[in-house]
């Protein structure tokens, strides 16, 4: 049988907020345990919760980023459940009126399709603490920095009927969410987690199959992985006549599988209710239209503007505003470097991001900024040296403060673009090869290579291509 | 609505109340009597009524987004049954 993958994603994305939702502790990563609660934070009896003005413009931001219904009254609720890392016993989130409604995003699939996936909702709860297991015998560790960190959770359609379209979409949300600078996206330190609901039905069938519910997943090759897994799973379980439970899976990266949280077999039962400590959170037209203003140009806008403005291809403009990162790189070099737009976006999607590949690094951490990128650009760009030369003195860069500039002088590696001078070095090779010049004035033209690639090495490198190869095609014909 | 023994036991359950099991009848019909008490507001006609979350008209007033409370770890501590390495210790919780 054909059967039918379906897919909606639950994205917590924490809000790049300094201090909680709730409470005026910092939210900053990788404090020592519990420097970062207060009494809000840790539930103590009396306190009170007062909502950040921040945490709300940035669910603003994100309505307006996907075009979304703002709910201009919307109120908070207690999601109620036990768990040490979880000091009042209740979840502070949003249940009925949550402060965005439906929107929709178009995501570019690998093929280049654009598929539009619906967003139910996105509502701002506070995230918990975490739980430590395994550092003291017999008992467990609670740290509660976390615990009050504004988080918008993110809710889509079931529209996903592949892992990669999961993935596609989830790669969408990250970008957007970094783009209007509201979170910074970090999956290794869980600043944007994902959860996916996964079911199969039989091709054709209208129907929603019974979903399995995949936590713990921080990145999004295991995301499409544990989809892929859990989908197989469940096909594997109807086929042999069993069913899929509704339950709560977790991925195990090591293992490469999802299994059951046998902790929550009794159904969820939450008994959501209005928070009486907060009043509903009323948003007028005049607070919109402020943060539309400062809203930054979106991908799609900026990826328009890439090839109307730069005339790059619609590939080079997509992959250079997939993030804010890139364009904003991107743009910078262009403006200071004077180097064609072309060549700019070809050495960042080219030498600059294998060089972060090859150290496992974002381009925020490069150690190459763009002003020195720059530098490199403008000279590869006035023909002070070749692309070659340019991706040598690009590692000296990597490892050192130097610029284009600096190393160029010490190195002696200006391109040589001086006719006469080539011509000395042509002639130079061409006599001391005359068996390949018999060869090549024969018809065997592939040997012009060879003579490139001679004088080239005489001039160590530094010979203009454009020109040797002009001058050499002159001499080689004799 | 009637409460009766099991909602008792599941209530119980969610609250994490041990509860006496001679008194769980008890429980049943006391709860069922407040309930009642609640049900009377079926026979209002509140058709024409917007649902309110909070008995005022009331509007949240927002703060601005600033750390002004650190350091209080030492305080919080000093108070609670078991501390370690900065983390606050409690029964073993199996995932």
């Amino acid at each position: 049988m054909q059967w039918e993958t379906v897919i909606g994603l639950e994205i917590h994305a924490q809000l790049a907020t300094k201090s909680k939702i709730f409470s005026a502790s910092s939210t900053e990563f990788g404090a020592e345990p519990n420097t970062q609660a207060n009494a809000v934070d840790l539930g103590m009896p009396g306190v009170l919760p007062v909502l950040n003005r921040e945490a709300v413009h940035m669910a603003i931001k994100f309505a307006l980023a996907t075009n979304a219904e703002i709910g201009k009254h919307n109120v908070f609720a207690r999601k109620n459940y036990f768990y040490p890392d979880l000091p009042k016993g209740y979840q502070i989130s949003q249940m009925d009126l949550p402060i965005v409604g439906s929107g929709k995003v178009e995501v570019t699939l690998d093929d280049g399709q654009v598929k539009t996936v619906g967003l139910t909702r996105a509502h701002l709860e506070e995230d918990a603490g975490k739980s430590v297991h395994d550092a003291y015998p017999g008992q467990t560790g609670v740290d509660l920095n976390r615990a009050g960190t504004p988080l918008l959770e993110i809710v889509s359609e079931p529209d996903m009927r592949s892992a990669k379209e999961a993935v596609a979409y989830a790669r969408k949300i990250h970008s957007l969410v970094r783009y209007i600078e509201i979170c910074d996206g970090n999956m290794q330190e869980g600043s944007f987690r994902c959860d996916a609901n996964v079911s199969v039905r039989p091709a054709g069938e209208t129907k929603l199959g019974t979903r399995a519910e995949i936590k713990n997943v921080n990145s999004f090759r295991f995301l499409e992985r544990a989809i892929n897994f859990e989908v197989e799973r469940q096909i594997d379980l109807v086929e042999s006549g069993s069913e899929v439970v509704q339950e709560t899976r977790l991925y195990d990266a090591d293992k490469d599988e999802t299994r059951s949280m046998r902790s929550k077999e009794e159904a969820n039962d939450y008994r959501y209710f209005p928070d009486p400590d907060l009043l509903p959170v009323e948003i007028d037209d005049a607070l919109i239209a402020r943060l539309r203003e400062v809203m930054p140009e979106l991908p799609e806008a900026r990826c328009a503007r890439f090839v109307s403005e730069f005339k790059l291809s619609d590939y080079d403009a997509a992959v250079l505003t997939a993030d804010r990162a890139t364009a904003d790189f991107f743009e910078s070099v262009l403006a200071t470097s004077g180097a064609p737009a072309k060549l700019v976006g070809t050495w960042i999607t080219g030498e600059l991001f294998s060089r972060l590949n090859k150290d496992s690094i974002e381009l925020t951490e490069t150690p190459v900024k763009a002003d020195r990128f720059s530098g490199l650009l403008a000279r590869i760009s006035d023909n002070t040296i070749s692309g070659k030369i340019a991706k040598n003195i690009l590692d000296q860069m990597w490892t050192s403060e130097d610029n284009a500039d600096a190393i160029i002088d010490r190195e002696g590696l200006r391109q040589i673009s001086d006719s006469s001078e080539i011509e000395k070095m042509i002639d130079e090779v061409i006599a001391a090869n005359p068996s390949q010049l018999a060869e090549y004035r024969e018809g065997k033209e592939k040997l012009l290579s060879y003579f490139v690639g001679q004088v080239m090495k005489a001039s160590r490198g530094k010979a203009n291509p454009g020109q040797l190869n002009e001058l050499l095609r002159t001499r080689l014909k004799g | 609505m009637a409460v009766d023994a099991k909602v008792v036991a599941q209530i119980a359950h969610l609250a994490r109340l041990h509860i006496d099991e001679n008194l769980v009848t008890e429980y049943a019909s006391e709860m069922t009597r407040v309930l009642a008490l609640a049900e009377a507001m079926d026979d209002v006609d509140t058709d024409n009524v917007e649902p309110m979350a909070h008995p005022t008209h009331a509007v949240q007033r927002l703060r601005e987004d600033a750390v002004k409370e650190t350091g209080q770890r030492d305080a919080f501590q000093a108070i609670a049954p078991a501390v370690e390495g900065g983390h606050y210790l409690v029964p073993q919780v199996i995932e």
